[in-house]
């Protein structure tokens, strides 16, 4: 497969923080790729650096070494590729979902969907009939106008799911996306998860420590101590 | 979508609460506009319906609102025949305090000529005075029914009349009797006052060696009409011709020994910046330093409603967020409780001003300029909210 097919490329990608003698390797020399289409999890314990991993690719976090390619773009070659718009490329290419969902409050369920196509520059109109769409087709349709405080945590951790989906990113990243969740709910989520990838034809990238979520997954790479000790 | 108005949505109760708290401070600082306004306004009440070009008083005195000025009443002959002056009439001033209904009532009392002018300038209720002695109209401020009796001096008063808001340059409501009650409430002594008066210039008298009885007796009689004689005002108030020059009037009355003629700006002058320049700096002061609380209190409540929305704003920077949309969110919700809290603030004083113990004057300009200074308060305190958000990174949104 020619690399520019990859969803996401990482090579030998290194984040240091701090500087001599208190410098600190929180992830080093990983390398992989995702395709588009492609389920997998980065498992490790707590401080092994699979965070860090997971900012790097999602452009928040500058890697010190290495290179990073999102959808044949390089977002990174030793530092952030100068010029690049992360912002822009967030917005349109990633997608994210979080550890407790993050969903906005003082927005209902519609809105939270809204927000993040609306920020895309889609119109109201639009957005609003894509949102529909997207929470309906992840049984919320009677969600619609609820606040999150008013949902379950498997039902605002779906809200959160149809955000991430709602530019039709190329990669998801979700970051401990089942922690707050039941075993169940949380088993419910990956399977959805695994679900999208392949409809969506989208890279999906999930870093947990929950070794029992991961069933299913296409790839498994084990994280430890800032290093990629193997793959399944 | 609006952000603002969304969250406001959600935290109405909160919003609404902190926008009253902040209008009712806004609501002071207008009053405190009102007020020195109000204080300008009662200043030159009587100097406006008096409708007088010249004030003749007392020499080297200013005026009978700023210090004692008493002159004859009988100038006002001889200020008639100056060449200009169209009319003339004698005004007096007296500030008096009784007891009314056990409670004290504090009023300025205006004495004039009813063949004159200075009297009520409108009678809003009953009628204008008619008789020589012991009618009097009052201001709607002294809050007196027409009919009702008061005490003043030797002799019982009657309201005939009400008239509009008249205020002295203290504030205190205006009550209007005919000159020779006023200087007879001002001046007349009461009876054991005279007989001791007389019995103590005989006595002088009597000391005297050179004089014989009869005219130490004819002398007695002169000097104690003299002395108990009420025909004193303090000012003077002379109208002019259409055509006459003020200057050669007030040059021409100047030259007589004992009076000052003051013109209306002088006039106008000595009540504004000597009487209540101090009160105007004091208000104007208190002014500042509640638009500096009401800035410092709009800025930390920005701040803590931003620091609330640390984790929102991060996941709006994390999804690709631009930042003029968490700059938006934060401008537009300060811009919105300041222009609500005026909206509070100009309601509640619009309510109440006309309960206010003294006169508040609301003057659009100075409605208008505070609007203008609560949008800028606001701007300004949005961004102490907006450099933290700005500063908030996207990881943060990661984690628990």
């Amino acid at each position: 497969m020619d690399k520019s097919m990859y969803a996401i490329e990482v090579e030998k990608l290194t984040k240091i923080y701090g500087k001599g003698e208190t410098a600190v390797t929180a992830i080093a020399d990983a390398t992989f790729q995702v395709k588009p289409g492609e389920l997998v999890a980065i498992l490790g314990p707590s401080g092994s650096g699979k965070t860090t991993l997971l900012t790097a690719i999602g452009l928040i976090n500058e890697p010190t070494h290495g290179k990073v390619v999102i959808d044949g773009a390089v977002v990174a070659d030793e530092g952030w590729t100068p010029g690049f718009d992360l912002k822009r490329m967030r917005r349109e290419k990633l997608g994210f979902i979080f550890q407790a969902h993050n969903l906005i409050p003082f927005l209902s369920a519609i809105e939270n969907v809204m927000v993040a196509l609306e920020i895309n520059h889609l119109s109201r109109s639009e957005a609003k009939s894509r949102a529909v769409e997207l929470l309906t087709s992840l049984n919320l349709a009677h969600r619609l106008n609820n606040f999150p405080s008013a949902l379950s945590g498997g039902e605002a951790q779906r809200v959160a799911i149809a955000r991430a989906l709602a530019n039709k990113p190329k990669v998801i990243l979700a970051d401990e996306p089942t922690a707050a969740l039941d075993t169940e709910n949380g088993k419910n989520v990956m399977a959805l998860l695994k679900k999208l990838a392949v409809e969506n034809h989208s890279a999906i990238l999930v870093v947990t420590h929950d070794h029992r979520m991961v069933e299913g997954f296409d790839r498994i790479f084990q994280v430890s101590d800032g290093r990629i000790t193997g793959e399944s | 979508m609006n952000l603002a108005i969304r969250d406001i949505r959600y935290h109405l109760g909160r919003f609404i609460l902190t926008s009253i708290g902040l209008g009712l401070l806004l609501g002071v600082v207008m009053s405190m506009g009102g007020i020195y306004r109000g204080l300008f306004a009662d200043a030159l009440t009587i100097l406006t319906i008096t409708k007088a070009d010249i004030w003749v008083v007392q020499q080297n005195t200013n005026g009978p609102f700023a210090e004692n000025s008493r002159i004859p009443e009988d100038i006002k002959y001889r200020i008639k025949a100056v060449p200009g002056v169209a009319e003339a009439s004698p005004l007096s001033f007296q500030t008096i305090q009784i007891d009314r209904m056990d409670k004290p009532l504090r009023f300025f009392l205006i004495g004039y000529d009813l063949n004159g002018f200075g009297g009520p300038p409108v009678i809003l209720a009953g009628r204008n005075i008619r008789q020589k002695h012991y009618e009097m109209v009052v201001a709607k401020g002294m809050n007196m029914a027409i009919g009702e009796k008061i005490r003043l001096g030797l002799h019982d008063y009657t309201v005939v009349g009400i008239t509009s808001k008249v205020v002295s340059s203290s504030g205190d409501p205006a009550a209007f009797v005919t000159l020779a009650d006023a200087q007879d409430i001002q001046f007349k002594k009461d009876n054991d006052a005279i007989r001791n008066d007389r019995e103590r210039i005989g006595a002088n008298l009597s000391s005297i060696q050179a004089l014989s009885p009869s005219q130490a007796e004819f002398l007695q009689q002169n000097i104690a009409r003299i002395t108990e004689s009420t025909h004193t005002v303090n000012t003077v108030v002379a109208r002019l011709a259409p055509d006459a020059n003020l200057q050669e009037v007030q040059e021409r009355i100047s030259r007589w020994n004992h009076f000052r003629p003051i013109s209306v700006e002088e006039q106008t002058r000595i009540l504004t910046k000597g009487m209540i320049e101090k009160a105007r700096m004091q208000l104007g002061l208190f002014r500042i330093i509640l638009l500096v609380i009401s800035a410092v209190i709009i800025s930390l409540i920005i701040y803590t409603s931003t620091l609330d929305k640390i984790k929102v704003i991060a996941t709006l920077k994390l999804i690709g967020s631009q930042n003029r949309v968490i700059v938006a969110m934060i401008l537009q919700q300060s811009l919105l409780m300041g222009i609500l809290a005026y909206g509070i603030g100009y309601v509640l004083i619009l309510l109440t001003y006309e309960k206010f113990p003294r006169r508040i004057v609301l003057e659009p300009f100075d409605l208008q300029m505070l609007f203008v200074i609560v949008v800028a308060i606001c701007v300004i305190s949005s961004f102490v909210g907006i450099r933290k958000a700005l500063k908030v990174e996207p990881a943060e949104a990661l984690g628990g």
